[in-house]
């Protein structure tokens, strides 16, 4: 049979302070960069505002859409790249202009106002990239290429035909951008005089709006709470039930603090990598506590295994019996979930980029911390009740 | 075989045949006696699975609102109306007043009632506004000034019932406005606890501008007398009136495109306070081009019999009078009564065919009893939506793939054992959401990729400890056993630690974070099944069929 490790003995204890140091410089990096930073980086989310995501036909001017947007008075908005380079993506983001809800969608209108400029979009003509179906339809019975003027009812069914047709070819087929009308040649049904039409009355922009978030600042708020709220219960009901089960609540608040520990490193990598704080993050930090609390449990059930089984043992010696025991398990779950998230942070596309490299690095810190951090925690915390008993008993004898 | 294998092998048969009917068999959008339908061919099954997983907005594309209510919009216009309607009825009562007016949303005073009639007045109050004693509706209090008077006090518990109202007419108002849309299954929902918000998705559709407007517009339709006018400023109209102006009357001005013919400012009118008819009395709206400029579009409308039954009347009383279409407080035209109307009339402007039916079916879908700010906005495109299903699809199939292929490297034919477990375990929690109508989001599908992280997790925990009991020397079946109890103790407390955790998510948590537990929580309890009881049975199973098993494949 294959076999990572033969019967492991590593004397992983040994090393605790070590890698204890090594937990603390990372903590102390992650707290640095946050500190640099003024805090997270909050994604609109969290904090409110405007993000609108474009897709471009050919990679996108940066420079000319930013001088485009400080026309607009929106020179303070960023801009940045997404997904893979040759998707052409990007996302231009705005903090929220003024605090009345009014003003909710005006930076989206004034983004979109920027660009449009830039790209000299001719303002009389149908922007066939941006326009949905039922703007299509609605066009193409104004102009009726095809002639049905006489017929309302016939003539209202096969435009809009013809526009989902479009539409959905677009979509589902080009990706959501169409770069010249002679595409629309190959689609059978589409008679060729509205392509012809459509020629002369609409124009194909070079970018397509493909996603837009407007959140207003008091909602950002709400999130940011609720987001916090649920995760601290969630922490603690398995604070509790760890506490319950293990009737002992070393293994919980061990379980907890390396669960902390994992956490807080990984915000602090976030940080340094530049990543915004937003749902899907927090998504991330979710799955990382489950993964980390799970691997933890692991080896503490090994261990309170191993403390009935072996009454002889000295108690460190038979935690690092435990940890060597669930050594080739860890490393082969741990390993396998790395290669899975590591398959979604390269091929998942650019809306999970960040889920994915919360877990990437998560996965390693959890796998770390199950064996430096919270073993060495309840080693410990047992010795010194061990020791304070011992120093009782001797107070006690003498 | 066992009795008891053979039942658990008919238990686990029975589970899997209910799941793969669950997924497979049921077609969407048909009604209930039809829904059960046997896929034929491919292209059947393919419809049915499509319309079994609902998907969500980020994965299909689409509208996510939260709007908010004002509720204390409401509030306001119940007390204006409370004003409205003393004025009459003191009249009526032969009580004399000085004045009735609003000193704030909830407070409405009458001034300068003669002292003989007080206790009438009083009286006549309590009765009509008192409410009753389970439900009180005002609080009549005297003046404190000079007592010739009474301040009537909203209580809380009308405010609470009137803010209620407010948000439950808004989401069934809302409600029609999506139907008359024609969005398919729309999802409108009270959101949050207490803030007066409304949760509106909208699946596919592509025009978020449009949509939005129709949903905000308060769509308050009133038709009212000219007392006079029109003015070029709201100063103009003021001097002209002295400063003040007449009771029982209010300032309004023209919208922009009111004026067909001339290129003029919008102007101001002083017209009526109180309206002949409202949108309430609406039987009907509809848009039919303008007659007068070819091109343009306008909004027919006919009232019930109701409203003509008042309407009527009174156009033949006031014939020679203008009278004001005003929508959202704005004058939208003002035409003569040439003579008597009764049940239809029309708002004339130069609109576009999309405006006009726009306009005519918020008017349909009756006024809104607040009005509406959004608070956030969602749009995610149809391409985005489809580029994420594929790219979420390929780095599952992809990351499975890598791991089953390490499992059968690894642990050889114990691997096949795990790789039926991790597919039951999937066909489980994917029916689970089929049954429950449960709606798959791109956090839904980070719950999964954790689950089947848990799942390759439980098969390792039970192989390392069956190949650790077997090094130790047992026999094939005692290791098999022993490992199974064994790894049993810590795949459940893992399972349920993680289970209690998605259940707080599920409880506290929002939207995304909520489907990430949703999927989590129902992977894990698959899990138990797959995991551990199924895949026990199995290695059970191949080892009864060998008198004494010499060799396990681990």
């Amino acid at each position: 049979m294959f076999e990572l490790f033969h019967s492991p003995n590593f004397n992983f204890l040994r090393w605790r302070w070590h890698f204890i140091g090594l937990s603390l410089l990372l903590l102390a990096a992650g707290a640095f960069s946050l500190w640099q930073k003024g805090g997270p980086r909050y994604g609109i989310d969290f904090k409110g505002g405007t993000l609108v995501y474009l897709k471009f036909a050919a990679a996108p001017e940066l420079d000319r859409i930013r001088a485009g947007l400080a026309q607009q008075e929106l020179g303070s908005s960023t801009i940045q790249r997404y997904g893979r380079p040759e998707g052409n993506e990007i996302i231009i983001g705005t903090e929220q202009v003024g605090h009345e809800d009014e003003a909710l969608d005006a930076s989206r209108q004034a983004i979109l106002a920027a660009l449009r400029s830039t790209f000299q979009a001719p303002a009389d003509k149908l922007d066939l990239n941006n326009a949905g179906t039922d703007t299509l339809t609605a066009t193409l019975l104004r102009l009726d290429p095809i002639g049905l003027a006489g017929q309302p009812g016939e003539a209202a069914t096969r435009y809009r035909q013809i526009a989902e047709q479009i539409t959905d070819f677009r979509d589902n087929e080009k990706g959501g951008l169409l770069t010249s009308f002679a595409e629309l040649g190959s689609l059978e049904g589409v008679p060729p005089v509205i392509a012809q039409t459509l020629e002369r009355e609409a124009f194909l922009s070079p970018f397509v709006v493909r996603n837009a978030e407007v959140v207003g600042p008091r909602v950002g708020r709400q999130l940011r709470q609720q987001a916090l709220l649920a995760t601290a219960l969630a922490l603690g009901g398995m604070l509790l039930y760890i506490g319950l089960r293990f009737r002992q609540w070393v293994y919980g608040s061990a379980a907890v603090i390396a669960t902390f520990h994992d956490v807080l490193i990984t915000v602090g990598f976030l940080s340094l990598f530049n990543y915004e704080f937003n749902l899907n993050i927090v998504a991330g930090l979710l799955t990382l506590v489950g993964f980390s609390v799970n691997d933890t449990i692991v080896t503490f059930d090994r261990i309170r295994e191993n403390v009935r089984l072996l009454r002889r043992e000295r108690f460190p010696e038979l935690v690092n019996r435990s940890i060597n025991q669930t050594l080739s398990r860890t490393v082969l779950t741990s390993g396998l979930t790395f290669f899975t998230v590591l398959a979604l942070f390269f091929l998942g596309g650019g809306v999970l980029h960040g889920f994915a490299f919360t877990l990437v690095v998560g996965i390693v810190v959890g796998t770390y911390s199950s064996i430096f951090i919270a073993s060495p925690v309840v080693v410990a915390w047992i010795e010194r009740g061990a020791r304070r008993g011992a120093a009782g008993a001797a107070r006690k004898g003498a | 075989m066992t009795p008891a294998l053979r039942w658990k092998a008919i238990l686990i048969l029975v589970v899997v045949l209910v799941c793969l009917v669950g997924l497979t068999c049921f077609r969407k959008g048909v009604d209930a006696k039809t829904r059960f339908q046997f896929p034929r061919s491919l292209a059947d099954l393919e419809a049915n699975l499509e319309g079994r997983i609902n998907l969500g907005l980020d994965l299909r594309g689409g509208m996510h609102l939260i709007l908010q209510v004002q509720v204390e919009d409401a509030i306001n216009s119940e007390t204006d109306q409370v004003v409205e309607r003393l004025r009459t009825v003191l009249r009526e009562q032969g009580i004399g007043y000085q004045a009735v007016r609003k000193a704030d949303p909830t407070h409405v005073q009458i001034t300068g009632i003669p002292a003989e009639q007080l206790a009438q007045a009083r009286n006549f109050l309590a009765e009509n506004y008192g409410g009753s004693s389970l439900s009180p509706a005002y609080v009549i209090g005297s003046l404190a000034a000079d007592q010739s008077g009474f301040v009537l006090e909203m209580t809380p518990s009308l405010q609470a019932s009137i803010r209620q109202e407010a948000l439950r007419n808004s989401i069934e108002t809302i409600r029609q406005r999506v139907d008359a849309l024609g969005v398919a299954e729309p999802n409108i929902a009270e959101h949050g606890r207490g803030e007066w918000e409304i949760l509106v998705q909208l699946p596919g559709v592509d025009d978020p501008v449009r949509v939005k407007s129709i949903l905000q517009s308060t769509a308050l339709l009133e038709i009212k007398l000219v007392e006079d006018g029109p003015y070029a400023s709201e100063s103009e109209a003021l001097a002209k009136t002295g400063g003040i102006l007449p009771p029982d009357s209010m300032l309004l001005r023209e919208t922009a495109g009111a004026r067909q013919n001339t290129s003029s400012a919008p102007q101001w009118y002083i017209v009526s306070r109180t309206s002949v008819v409202t949108g309430r009395d609406l039987r009907s709206a509809r848009a039919e081009p303008n007659a007068e400029r070819a091109g343009t579009y306008q909004v027919s409308f006919s009232l019930s019999r109701d409203g003509a039954a008042r309407f009527g009347p009174f156009t033949e009383r006031s014939i020679g009078r203008p009278l004001a279409v005003v929508l959202d407080n704005r004058i939208q035209s003002v035409a003569e009564i040439q003579s008597r109307i009764d049940d239809a009339g029309r708002i004339t402007g130069t609109f576009t065919l999309q405006q006009a039916s726009d306009l005519a079916l918020v008017l349909r879908s009756g006024s809104l009893p607040a009005s509406i700010k959004y608070l956030e906005e969602r749009t995610v495109g149809p391409s985005l939506g489809a580029d994420s299903i594929r790219a979420g699809l390929t780095a599952a199939v992809a990351g499975m793939l890598a791991v089953s292929l390490f499992m059968l490297v690894y642990y050889r034919l114990s691997g096949v054992n795990a790789v039926l477990a991790l597919i039951l375990n999937l066909l489980l929690l994917l029916a689970a959401l089929a049954y429950a109508g449960a709606t798959l989001t791109l956090p839904g599908i980070a719950g999964i990729a954790l689950t089947i992280g848990m799942a390759v997790d439980a098969n390792v925990l039970v192989f390392e400890r069956i190949r650790e009991e077997l090094r130790l020397g047992k026999s094939i079946v005692a290791a098999v056993e022993t490992g199974f109890d064994r790894a049993f103790v810590t795949i459940f407390d893992t399972n349920l630690t993680t289970i209690i955790a998605a259940a707080v998510l599920i409880m506290f948590g929002t939207g995304p974070v909520r489907g990430f537990a949703v999927t989590l929580s129902i992977g894990l309890v698959a899990n138990l099944f797959s995991a551990v009881y199924v895949s026990r049975a199995i290695f059970e199973f191949v080892l009864s069929r060998q008198a004494r098993p010499t060799a396990l494949s681990i």
